[in-house]
């Protein structure tokens, strides 16, 4: 660093330095911790806290597949409903279900009336979102709301193979979701328990409000 | 004071090398690209196996991409600039340079094979690297930055810095704490939607806050040197330079506009990405403006015509981004195909022909020989130039089709089959692309093998400089 010679921010070269760290600073701070800092106060729910609000489709999994659910959560309740949770958001990462699959309803282009109730965000204050899971694409639909839409039945046969149910649909089958005998596996039971979950508290009644216009 | 030869400053043992695993994963990603693009056409040739399932093949598009084909890239441009800039070798090539350079292929192969065998992709978006191996990377970057900075922090101390330092040092310092920031935050700390604020500076601070100082760093050395003049405008390199620093980390948001993320913060995104174009363009017409007069260079150089057809292409995208931005736009075009069209423009479009422009400066320079043929240097150049141009147009208007038919509540399915025929013409695209990097990568072969020219650089080599 020269010293009273030279152009300006050569002189200045420290001061300059800090500025450029404060600009990092305000903008880190106006973008990721003010979001942060404006929610705080919205209670997070942990996986345990979701687990007590049950939504009816798992009691439902749990009858259609008794052998598969016992073998693999063992008794049904809210430890089985959260261990299904959370193995159906691992699998919705690792296959990069996000990637094509937005997870939040916007209050524009008429997306309330196809998809739902527009999201909020006390709805993703909770171990579900934790990594945040929005996303930024639509191959698929929207799943904010997907609680309900479809059947179990639905579900499985959809992983299993999707063009099948939706006929031209661009999504893979998801082959290693099930088991030899073709019964959703931990991965499959998980996956779906995790689709029927999604939305649930917003979705007006459930059983099955089998849209015509998704 | 620039001359070909080696004088030792340049250890042309990892320039090679960088180049090397740059074009290889290259060539994997752009594969990537064209299988899950044939999903999209339901023509998916693989079988369904779990490791090959289209979701996990996309991380490798992606990632590899950024993690391997443009850091390669950026550390052999690295390797090649600074010392010359300088006039200091790097701080250490025998240990932290092959440190860097293993280390770099190690963690983009771990990342392969964690995210496609072992199903352990992160759920950051340009961030689906294993969480188990964030830790490793952001020492690397740390490693990274000990290596490049000392030789720019004493040319400092000689003379004032040229501005391509300026953008290199921000470049490396910046990259360490946006992705310490992107990576472990929203993964364990912030939930929901300030998660997805979090995230949003990430995915936009992969590009913005390493791939664009660094890219820029770069082109400033990279261009007047290919040229052989001055850069046009000191005073405009130094503009775009605070223009970077103020307006880019105020814009991550506007990849969740209208989410329910904070008005505020969103409003504040879209403003700063329009205001950004600004200091864009004062870079582009710096680069323009030093081609002025000299732009018959771009007949007679294939390798200066990347760089600059790449510096039009990065006029277009910023243009486009300060347009689509606006909230307005974004209720039609945001989750559309439009988006993917962007990206690709300015990630391949811009920064890989900005890379392969100065690989087929470097290659030659680097074996002492001339370039093998240049019929394969201009097939690829036009198949690939002409392929990304209608890739972007293509998806451009397959998003506008998609988000208007979303939009006037088409049954989704009908809006999914009204865009296959320009994911039709997008595979063919991939396919033109594809093809004219095989015959790069052809001609860079052949180059060290057939081509003509005395080994003059070889021979001056000192022992040193090869590990």
């Amino acid at each position: 660093m020269s010293k009273g010679k030279g152009p300006i921010h050569e002189r200045f070269a420290l001061i300059f330095l800090f500025v450029g760290f404060g600009l990092f600073a305000f903008g880190t701070f106006w973008q990721a911790v003010s979001p942060w800092l404006s929610m705080r106060h919205i209670p997070y729910e942990k996986m345990e806290d979701l687990a007590k609000n049950m939504n009816p489709e798992f009691a439902m999994l749990a009858r259609d597949f008794p052998q598969e659910f016992q073998q693999y959560y063992g008794q049904y309740g809210e430890a089985a409903f959260a261990d299904a949770l959370e193995t159906g958001k691992k699998a919705y990462i690792a296959e990069a279900c996000w990637h094509c699959h937005s997870q939040y309803v916007r209050p524009v282009s008429k997306e309330e009336e196809r998809y739902g109730k527009v999201s909020y965000p006390s709805e993703y204050q909770n171990a579900m979102h934790l990594p945040q899971l929005l996303g930024t694409r639509r191959v698929g639909p929207d799943l904010t709301r997907e609680s309900g839409v479809h059947s179990n039945d639905w579900h499985v046969a959809h992983f299993k193979n999707a063009k099948g149910v939706t006929p031209d649909s661009a999504m893979p089958n998801y082959l290693w979701f099930f088991d030899d005998q073709g019964k959703p596996n931990k991965k499959g039971l998980g996956v779906i328990t995790y689709m029927q979950w999604l939305g649930h508290w917003a979705n007006p009644d459930s059983y099955y409000r089998l849209s015509a216009n998704k | 004071m620039m001359t070909n030869e080696n004088t030792g400053l340049v250890n042309y043992t990892l320039v090679k090398f960088h180049i090397i695993f740059a074009m290889t994963y290259l060539v994997i990603v752009m594969l990537m690209g064209l299988i899950y693009s044939l999903q999209l056409l339901q023509w998916n040739p693989l079988p369904e196996l779990s490791w090959l399932s289209p979701g996990r093949l996309r991380i490798i598009h992606t990632n590899g991409a950024v993690y391997g084909f443009i850091t390669n890239g950026f550390l052999a441009g690295l390797y090649w600039a600074v010392p010359r800039l300088c006039g200091y070798k790097v701080l250490n090539e025998k240990f932290i340079g092959w440190f860097l350079a293993i280390a770099l292929q190690v963690a983009v192969l771990g990342t392969v094979v964690m995210v496609m065998f072992l199903g352990m992709a992160q759920g950051i978006e340009w961030g689906e690297t294993p969480a188990l191996l964030d830790p490793i990377i952001t020492a690397w970057l740390v490693v990274l930055a000990i290596q490049f900075i000392p030789p720019i922090f004493k040319a400092g101390r000689d003379r004032p810095l040229y501005a391509a330092n300026w953008y290199l040092i921000i470049g490396l310092v910046w990259v360490i704490m946006v992705y310490f920031m992107g990576n472990f935050i929203p993964e364990y700390f912030i939930p929901g939607v300030a998660g997805a604020a979090v995230t949003g500076t990430w995915i936009h601070d992969a590009v913005g806050l390493y791939v664009t100082p660094i890219g820029w760093g770069l082109m400033y050395y990279f261009v007047p040197i290919m040229l052989r003049k001055p850069i046009w405008s000191h005073a405009l390199s130094l503009l775009g330079f605070w223009g970077l620093a103020f307006f880019y980390p105020l814009q991550g948001v506007h990849h969740y506009l209208w989410s329910p993320i904070p008005m505020y913060a969103q409003y504040a995104a879209v403003i700063c990405t329009v205001v950004l174009e600004l200091a864009v363009i004062t870079v582009i017409v710096n680069f323009l403006m030093t081609l002025r007069g000299d732009a018959d260079q771009m007949k007679t150089s294939v390798a200066i015509r990347w760089v600059f057809v790449g510096t039009i292409n990065y006029a277009i995208t910023c243009l486009q981004c300060a347009f689509h931005v606006l909230l307005t736009t974004q209720k039609v075009i945001h989750f559309t195909d439009w988006v993917p069209g962007h990206a690709h423009l300015i990630m391949y479009g811009t920064f890989g022909f900005w890379l392969m422009g100065f690989f087929s400066y470097l290659w030659p320079k680097v074996f002492g020989k001339e370039s093998y043929s240049r019929k394969l240097d201009e097939y690829a150049f036009w198949s690939v130039a002409i392929g990304m141009a209608v890739m972007w147009g293509d998806l451009l208007a397959a998003g506008l089709i998609e988000g208007f038919n979303w939009w006037g509540m088409v049954h989704f399915m009908d809006s999914l089959r009204n865009v296959v025929p320009f994911w039709f013409i997008r595979t063919l695209t991939g396919v033109a692309i594809f093809s004219g990097i095989l015959c790069f990568v052809a001609n860079m072969v052949l180059t060290i093998t057939k081509g003509k020219g005395p080994a003059t650089t070889q021979k001056l080599q000192p022992a040193g400089g090869v590990a």
